[in-house]
């Protein structure tokens, strides 16, 4: 039973900080939990579908379909990092401002809580469908199943005590600094997909360029630990990074910064005060 | 005369078959890998072809190889990796690491 709770937990966390940090960075922005709330539920619903068409998407591409598919989500995933990220750079402080002065909840904000909701259910769709296959085994094997089922239901349940406490970490932060922190958060979460989807490329024997290993760091730090793969999860800890790996994650993290500078831009005196 | 040489021929057609499948592909079974062991070419890109025979899905994980793929039940998968340094990979089942453990050794 801990066995099977530790393999759902270890697959759950990943999604789960992505969740808590997702919803530390809408803080202050109305309707946020009914977005998240449907992206968690497409995502679990989507996690399904791709599990029981597990096969069918294997064998596609010439047996490098799931690499694809896995490449495609992150890369959706990190587009949609990127846009929040431009538009925070841009009406976050205002944000922050509003909540400091009346403590309420700001109406702004439908466009990237859309963004952010597809994060969310991209996140939990990728985790989430190696979970419904982990639990398919259990309940297809019989024997000792039910025990099984209750550690990995267990697991579930922790792993969403763990994006609570990802979430009110996160709230520990003063509302002055809050958003600068996030929008660090998602750049580094967004720069570890790019630089996962690009290795599933490279799987896929798409993008077999610059793959030598740069340096092997598992001697320090396991990436199959639980706090490795949280790392992994949040900052794109990688034991072995190819070279192609590390280009990719340099100059997401550059784009990322370009990106929000030129967003926060705003040329003196044309543009009226209040923000459209 | 004709019926030896068909036999022959049909002989090394299977030592053929047989080799290349002794070559590079993880059989899973009873959530144990055969070979527990496998030898591959070092600094070169290799495909391994990893089939499931138990009835569960099962996911193919190398943190060491990069690789993370699931591998339906009754069903196989093609992983690609490398180019490897000279050394052991490890590689496990990851819903059954208990026992679906393995090593690849490139040389």
């Amino acid at each position: 039973m801990l066995g099977a709770l530790i393999i759902v937990f270890r697959e759950v966390i990943e999604a789960g900080l992505i969740i808590g940090i997702v919803m530390a960075a809408t803080r202050g922005v109305i309707g946020r939990g009914r977005w998240v709330t449907f992206g968690v539920i497409a995502g679990m619903l989507g996690a399904t579908i791709v599990a029981f068409f597990a096969g069918a998407i294997s064998q596609a591409f010439a047996g490098a379909g799931q690499e694809l598919f896995n490449a495609s989500v992150l890369a959706i995933a990190v587009i949609m990092l990127m846009w929040h990220n431009a538009w925070m750079a841009r009406h976050g402080r205002e944000i922050a401002a509003e909540m400091r002065s009346v403590g309420t909840a700001v109406s702004e904000g439908a466009k990237p809580l859309t963004a952010l909701a597809i994060v969310v259910g991209l996140a939990v769709l990728r985790e989430g469908s190696e979970v419904v296959l982990f639990l398919y085994g259990i309940m297809a094997s019989g024997t000792s199943g039910s025990a099984l089922l209750v550690g990995g239901l267990l697991g579930i349940a922790a792993g969403a005590a763990f994006t609570a406490l990802t979430y009110f970490g996160l709230l520990a932060i003063p509302t002055r600094y809050i958003f600068s922190v996030t929008s660090w958060l998602i750049a580094l979460l967004a720069a570890g997909m790019a630089s996962q989807a690009v290795q599933f490329l490279n799987n896929a024997g798409l993008v077999v360029a610059l793959d030598r290993t740069i340096w092997d760091t598992s001697w320090m730090l396991s990436e199959g630990s639980i706090f490795g793969r949280m790392l992994h999860a949040l900052i794109g800890y990688t034991e072995r990074p190819t070279e192609m790996q590390l280009i990719v994650y340099i100059g997401i993290l550059l784009a990322m910064y370009v990106l929000m500078r030129i967003a926060r831009y705003r040329p003196p005196k044309h543009v009226p005060a209040a923000a459209e | 005369m004709r019926r030896i040489v068909l036999g022959l021929a049909a002989l090394l057609f299977l030592a053929g078959a047989a080799a290349r499948a002794d070559d590079l592909t993880l059989t899973l079974k009873d959530q144990h890998f055969t070979p527990a062991e496998l030898k591959v070419k070092a600094n070169t890109r290799v495909m391994i072809t990893v089939v499931n025979n138990d009835a569960t899905p099962e996911e193919f994980e190398s943190k060491a190889l990069k690789i993370e793929k699931v591998i339906p039940g009754k069903s196989k998968g093609i992983v690609r990796v490398g180019p490897l340094k000279p050394g052991r990979y490890p590689f496990v089942g990851e819903y059954h690491e208990d026992t679906a453990k393995g090593v690849v050794i490139a040389e």
